[in-house]
């Protein structure tokens, strides 16, 4: 299938400011994402945030209360899913069980009235592509979780859509399995220069497959940028808290304008930043910009804050180890040490130090606890 | 035998490797005492007056295949048979006609919809068969319901009562459920998320419907339609009270040597001959049900 195609053939989606009302439940609220032309966009969020709908708005299978939607530079609000020509693979394979896996892929073909030499040629590119050539003439019983998904994806592409749309694909299977379907779907993205859009609730395939993440938390989009972006920038603390471990302390907030200070159970950090908005911010701190060591140790680098606490949890990584840290006003410290430095016990008295610059202070948001199992 | 030890296979699949069987000690005698009542009761009233029967065709009055003879020489007996097979047909197809959209409907609504649906199809059960037919020969006879609304509105009134029509009417309306039910369970389990697969791939919403929900649903076709015609073979009270002389039905032609008679001989050839064409026409369809039930049980 290479040798037809080019990389940048994909369609640009306009997604701009989309409802969904179902009764009095809003499932999307004034929803704007831009996906550029072959871009891996993935739509991440936990249950019921919206992803999912998204996705079915530009299938064409929910008709949206508010807002335009274009695919490929025109408007397809109103045109029905069969005659949008967007490929998509479903969590649960949806294929067609009275079907051979041949008949399955050449279905989308035999509708479009491709004569049979040419639909023959495509299907047999389309399972070569997903490395299934040799499964054509099974039904889809006869194969596993990850075969059924891969012929799924044969069928979804064989038609060459400028969009293809995939929701949680990798969701019912084993992690092993679900890691080497990521590498094959990255690499498949790359072949093909199809738009592909990408819904999970998983960061870490989030972070695997994307070029870029569109963070979704009760029917809005909360962040959009790379995994970088929203690891080390995250824009609020749903999104912190999603991708990637954090530490959140919350405590009194003192700024004179350039540098700010937090008071947590009797001591205080400080740091040169300025306060986000009005109300009480968190102070966010990712793991590996902690550091540990033992408490009344003499005095460690200056200009590092310090907080106190007990380690109740250590956990070897082999690349290195983690901690859980109980501080002072109960919260949790979560510290990543690299290999070779000094190892903790559990209940050993100790400090947790960071510098001012690598701490984020955000607005508090009492929803992103919630949200988090 | 306390871990099941893992396998690699393939990249990306580890397959638990099953433990060996626990031993076997002797086989139990539960199940057998189980199915017991069951089975003494078809041998009982199955078994037995079947093989009587059968016997009775080839050995009354003497030794011989004289009612079979007799069965195939006599063309009324054959025009029966071929009305009977026929009559069968028509309510098996009038069956699927209707129960088809119904039993949809019901995978599509509510719980508290999808009750009354049911108690709709499980109504003329507990009715008895008589009163069902004879409220049907109220409606259907010449001075009936049904041709009195039709003078009422102008139009010329139909023949029902005493017609095949008539007969096909009824029996369909009895029968009707053994349609619905298997239908409906067989369309329950159809992944509606099939047809939006098929929409997405570029396919009308009736292109959807023949190609991809048609084709899983018709196991279910086929288990009722099996069901009705067999069933509709030997019905004997409907035919007797709604249909005339030219709608009589093989049951009718038995019960008349039978009972009337005493032609024990004949009437047993008659059940016989009913009873083989049966099977014969089972076997012909079943190379057809095991294929489509191969492709569509399998999900």
């Amino acid at each position: 299938m290479a040798e037809n195609k080019q990389v940048g053939r994909g369609a640009a989606i306009d997604i701009r400011s989309v409802s969904k009302v179902y009764g009095n439940f809003t499932a999307l609220d004034n929803v704007s994402l831009g996906i550029r032309p072959g871009e891996f966009m993935t739509l991440l969020g936990p249950s019921g945030s919206g992803k999912t709908t998204t996705l079915n708005v530009v299938a064409g299978f929910t008709e949206i209360t508010g807002g335009n939607l274009e695919v490929g530079g025109s408007s397809v609000v109103g045109i029905p899913a069969h005659k949008r020509n967007i490929g998509v693979v479903f969590q649960h394979y949806a294929l067609f069980p009275h079907m051979t896996v041949g008949r399955n892929v050449a279905y989308p073909l035999a509708l479009r009235k491709v004569p049979s030499a040419e639909r023959e040629k495509r299907v047999k590119q389309a399972l070569e592509m997903v490395k299934m050539s040799d499964f054509a003439h099974r039904y889809p019983s006869e194969l596993s979780g990850g075969q059924q998904q891969r012929v799924a994806l044969a069928r979804a592409i064989v038609f060459d859509p400028p969009l293809l749309l995939m929701d949680e694909p990798l969701g019912a299977l084993d992690k092993k399995l679900r890691e080497w379907l990521q590498l094959e779907i990255k690499r498949i993205h790359r072949e093909l220069g199809t738009t592909f859009v990408y819904v999970t609730h998983d960061q870490e395939e989030a972070l695997v497959l994307s070029d870029r993440i569109a963070v979704f938390n009760r029917g809005r989009i909360e962040q959009v940028g790379t995994g970088r972006e929203l690891y080390d920038e995250p824009q609020t603390l749903f999104v912190a808290r999603f991708i990637g471990d954090s530490t959140v302390l919350r405590g009194q907030a003192n700024s004179d304008g350039t540098s700010t200070a937090i008071s947590i159970a009797g001591e205080t950090v400080t740091m040169d930043k300025r306060l986000p908005g009005n109300g009480a911010p968190v102070l966010l701190l990712r793991p590996e910009k902690l550091a540990l060591r033992r408490r009344g140790n003499g005095q460690g680098e200056s200009g590092l804050n310090r907080l106190s606490g007990t380690v109740t949890e250590a956990i070897y990584l082999g690349s290195g180890s983690k901690y859980e840290v109980r501080l002072k006003d109960g919260s949790t410290a979560i510290v990543r040490s690299p290999l070779g430095e000094q190892s903790f016990d559990i209940g050993e008295a100790v400090e947790v130090t960071f510098a001012g610059a690598d701490a984020k202070l955000l607005a508090d948001d009492s929803t992103a606890d919630q949200t988090l199992t | 035998m306390t871990s099941s030890p893992l396998v690699e296979t393939d990249p990306g699949r580890v397959i638990a490797r099953p433990e060996p069987a626990a031993k076997r000690t002797r086989k139990p005698l539960g199940p057998w005492l189980l199915v017991m009542p069951a089975l003494v009761l078809l041998v009982a009233v199955l078994g037995y007056p079947l093989v009587s029967v059968t016997m009775r065709s080839f050995a009354e009055p003497d030794w011989g295949l004289q009612n079979y003879t007799w069965f195939f020489g006599t063309p009324v007996n054959l025009i029966v048979l071929q009305r009977t097979f026929a009559i069968s047909a028509w309510v098996t197809l009038v069956c699927v006609i209707c129960a088809y959209p119904y039993a949809f409907v019901m995978t599509a609504v509510g719980p508290k919809v999808r009750l009354v649906l049911v108690l709709c199809v499980l109504v003329p059960f507990w009715v008895s068969g008589v009163v069902r037919t004879l409220s049907w020969v109220i409606l259907l006879q010449d001075s009936g319901v049904i041709n009195t609304m039709l003078r009422g509105a102008g139009l010329s009134p139909v023949r029902l009562i005493r017609t095949q029509t008539g007969v096909v009417i009824g029996m369909a309306q009895v029968l009707l459920p053994f349609m619905i039910l298997p239908l409906y369970s067989v369309m329950r389990g159809i992944d509606l998320r099939l047809v939006q697969a098929a929409r997405s791939l570029g396919a009308r919403p009736s292109k959807a419907f023949f190609s991809v929900y048609l084709p899983l649903s018709l196991p279910g076709v086929y288990a009722g339609a099996v069901i009705v015609f067999i069933l509709a073979l030997g019905f004997y009270i409907t035919p007797a009270l709604l249909g005339g002389p030219r709608s009589t039905m093989l049951s009718t032609l038995v019960q008349n040597q039978v009972l009337s008679l005493l032609q024990w001989g004949r009437g047993g050839a008659m059940g016989v001959v009913l009873l083989v064409s049966t099977f014969i026409l089972l076997a012909l369809a079943a190379p057809l049900m095991r294929q489509r039930y191969k492709q569509a049980g399998s999900r």
